[in-house]
């Protein structure tokens, strides 16, 4: 093979430290810049959440001076966690593998890329600044219906609620931006023989969210700008005393916030349907039907957003129930993928295998509770109670976020070089898994017994009191379970297990470059002709009659082996 | 060879540019218009959501004008001078594309430059539309009316602005001479983004006046 040696200089080298970071166009760097400032959200947000979950631990309004900062409190946990934290955290996830996963050098526009990562420290600072203001932060809750978002009397007059505005179309644009830029990357960038059809499962459910991220990001953005216009200019959208419809907003707010659910939890998807074939050394079972029900979501996801509305009565119901159920059916197909993956695999209990099992429970409860409340006559005995709150945590923290801890520690080896801690590792979903069902679980119970959701206070001879405190108790476990996942990263980082090319013995093409891989990403590929590239790689010639040794060949020398370039059997 | 290092030697395989890797053929469409089509797909469902809250207000809000406001978009004449200004801006614009698939920098320096112009002129009017409506009255805060007459067409106006900067941009980079017949993507996206302006404004105005 016709290899030369390039001088050191021909490679762009990286400059120094943080000025480097600061002006990376690296789409593996922006990925870690994500991840990073996700996850401070994330412990911005988890903050706001125990606040809120102490002030409930019992009846009577302890913590907080009174209600309007308990609102402010859950207005900006829900979110810095939905738009700071979980749609951030996949894409940057995303951003880091989806070029190495379709052998690409960057994403397709490098520059554009950075711009969407510089929005989103700037959203969220924006956001936070609404508490140096008079008035304080945005206190309508994540959803910010008029007329409680309105300027008024008894609404929200600060301009606390003109920066949440500010901010989430800041937010809102970089997720536009990533979309396209995602979807130019993979549709343009794809390796020879990286056919659509052989995309990992990751890349495939990047690609529809992006596509629900480029059509429905761009409404609410229509719905934040005239909530903007009616609190600013005198506008009357939704304002019906002046002649607009306070429905309207909760159409547009949801044709974004619903297909934003599925953003939020196919990319996790894609993370499980990556890491279950690995830890159970078998191919996903059903890769198209996967793919084709990802699709199927993506498009259902568009018909559904008044389920949210049901009780409004300015919804058709027969149609958006149905629909609603209808989602029920690629989501279950998706769970056979997942289940018939597992079944009689070598199962190897690492801790991305674990997150990913996590995911499997939970989001199948989360998913069983939201079929309840796509269900008319239930939906309006549940609606705004505890249930709903219990149903999207077990969906968005049971669902993505172990989804994302899978990733992160299935990753985390490519990212940094180096091995997470198994140990620290279990202990860490252990105390998560058991936190959470703690906090949530409960939920369902008060719930049931009429528990409005967003109050801060309750009567204490309503029965609610022990579901609470345990509620409560649950949430400080959450917080615990995050300081051992802390501590394995700062400890791996300097002292971890140095972790080699491929240490899961992986399918996809991330783990055929280094660990981390070079600023440029692949010095080769292995041929790509099937979706799982690596193995083929790794196994290719044993029906070939060639040398069939597997465990002990580590992947660059069967990269080698496998290609027809090299010089074959002596290598 | 490849023995000593685990870090994939074959490293070294030499690559003139680390961003292009060979193999990695550029077919069909290319990364800047496809890029600026789904950028114009978000700009849509954007208008969308903008003319959902059109009709929606519309038909809570019967008749429509409402009385204060019968007759004000009347008479029409300057707004349809606007609209053919925009829309020839539109020919000018691909007359431009047309050249420049050409090689004919010329021809393409002088459509955009037009197109530019015309561009500037339709902001002018529709300035001077909007000075005429506040001194009948009405404004963002007079009603439903007003609200949704300036958002949709002040976020119109703000598209062809942006537009307009593009068309800058183009025209002083094809002054310096960096298009040619073959690379030009930059002159494609822009004028698909300017066709698509446009195309909303003749929406807009078949929306807002006629009917």
């Amino acid at each position: 093979m016709a290899t030369q040696v390039l001088h050191p200089a021909a490679v762009p080298a990286y400059r120094g430290g943080l000025y480097e970071w600061l002006t990376t166009t690296d789409h593996k760097k922006i990925g870690i810049m994500y991840v990073i400032n996700s996850f401070l959200f994330f412990l911005i947000g988890g903050i706001f959440a125990l606040l809120v979950r102490t002030e409930l631990a019992a009846p009577g309004i302890q913590l907080f001076t009174n209600e309007h900062v308990y609102n402010e409190a859950f207005s900006i946990h829900a979110t810095v966690m939905i738009f700071l934290f979980i749609i951030p955290m996949l894409a940057g996830l995303g951003n880091f593998v989806v070029p190495l996963m379709i052998g690409a050098p960057d994403m397709a526009f490098p520059r554009i890329n950075a711009l969407s990562f510089w929005m989103l420290p700037l959203g969220g600072i924006l956001l936070l600044l609404g508490f140096l203001t008079p008035g304080g932060a945005a206190a309508a809750g994540w959803t910010s219906y008029p007329p409680l978002s309105e300027k008024g009397a008894l609404a929200s007059p600060g301009p606390g609620q003109d920066l949440w505005i500010v901010a989430l179309i800041l937010i809102g644009t970089s997720s536009i931006l990533g979309g396209i830029n995602f979807l130019v990357t993979i549709f343009k960038m794809r390796a020879p023989g990286m056919t659509l059809f052989r995309m990992p499962i990751m890349v495939w459910t990047m690609l529809v969210t992006s596509v629900l991220v480029v059509m429905a990001t761009p409404v609410i953005t229509s719905a934040l700008v005239m909530l903007f216009i009616d609190r600013n200019y005198g506008g009357s959208f939704f304002n019906p005393q002046t002649g607009g419809t306070a429905v309207l907003y909760q159409n547009v707010f949801w044709f974004y916030s619903h297909p934003a659910v599925y953003v939020m939890v196919l990319p996790a998807m894609g993370m499980i349907s990556e890491i279950l074939p690995v830890f159970s050394r078998k191919p996903l079972f059903g890769y198209k039907a996967f793919i084709f029900a990802t699709a199927g979501i993506g498009a259902l996801g568009f018909s559904v957003w008044a389920h949210h509305m049901f009780t409004t009565g300015a919804v058709f119901l027969p149609f958006f129930s149905l629909m609603t159920f209808l989602i029920a059916v690629p989501t279950g197909v998706k769970m056979f993928n997942w289940v018939f993956t597992l079944f009689r695999g070598q199962l190897t209990f690492s801790t991305p295998l674990i997150f990913a099992i996590g995911f499997l429970t939970m989001f199948l409860i989360g998913g069983i509770n939201g079929a309840f409340s796509a269900s008319v006559p239930i939906d309006f005995a549940l609606q705004d109670t505890y249930w709903v709150v219990a149903h999207l945590h077990y969906v968005l923290f049971g669902g993505s976020v172990f989804g994302m801890f899978a990733g992160l520690y299935y990753w985390f080896p490519k990212m940094t070089g180096r091995m997470l801690d198994e140990g620290l590792g279990k202990v860490h979903f252990v105390l998560m898994f058991v936190g959470f069902n703690l906090t949530f679980f409960p939920m369902h119970m008060l719930g049931i017994q009429g528990m409005p959701r967003r109050i801060a206070d309750y009567a204490s001879d309503a029965g609610w009191n022990d579901w609470n405190l345990l509620a409560t108790i649950g949430g400080f476990t959450i917080a615990a379970s995050i300081l051992p996942f802390i501590w394995n990263v700062f400890v791996s980082l300097r002292n971890g297990k140095i972790a080699g090319d491929d240490p899961w013995e992986a399918n996809t093409l991330e783990w055929a470059t280094s660990s981390p891989p070079p600023p440029y990403n692949f010095d080769r590929l292995p041929e790509i002709r099937s979706e799982r590239p690596l193995f083929d790689a790794r196994h290719g010639q044993v029906g070939h009659g060639g040398h069939g040794k597997r465990g002990d060949d580590d992947a660059p020398k069967a990269l080698e082996e496998g290609h027809h370039d090299s010089q074959g059997p002596t290598a | 060879m490849t023995a000593e290092s685990p870090a994939l030697p074959a490293s070294t395989v030499a690559h003139a540019e680390p961003h292009a890797p060979t193999g990695h053929a550029q077919r069909g469409i290319s990364n800047p218009i496809l890029g600026m089509m789904l950028f114009i797909t978000s700009e849509v469902m954007f208008f969308s959501g903008l003319f959902a809250a059109y009709f929606s207000t519309r038909a809570a809000n019967q008749p429509w004008p409402p009385a204060p406001f019968k007759d004000i978009l009347n008479p029409l004449s300057l707004i349809i001078v606007a609209t053919i200004i925009l829309i020839t801006s539109s020919f000018t614009c691909q007359f431009a594309v047309w050249s420049i698939r050409k090689g004919d920098r010329k021809g393409f320096i002088r459509n955009i430059s037009i197109t530019f112009v015309l561009g500037i002129v339709f902001l002018v009017m529709q300035a001077y539309d909007y000075t005429l409506l506040f001194a009948d009255g009405m404004t963002l805060g007079s009603g439903p009316f007003g609200t949704t007459y300036f958002t949709l067409t002040g976020f119109h106006g703000a598209h062809v602005f942006g537009g307009v900067l593009m068309l800058g941009v183009i025209l002083y980079r094809g002054m310096a001479g960096q298009f040619s017949s073959k690379h030009h993507d930059a002159v494609e996206a822009v004028s698909l983004y300017w066709h698509f302006v446009d195309v909303v404004w003749i929406l807009l105005f078949s929306i807002l006046y006629l009917t």
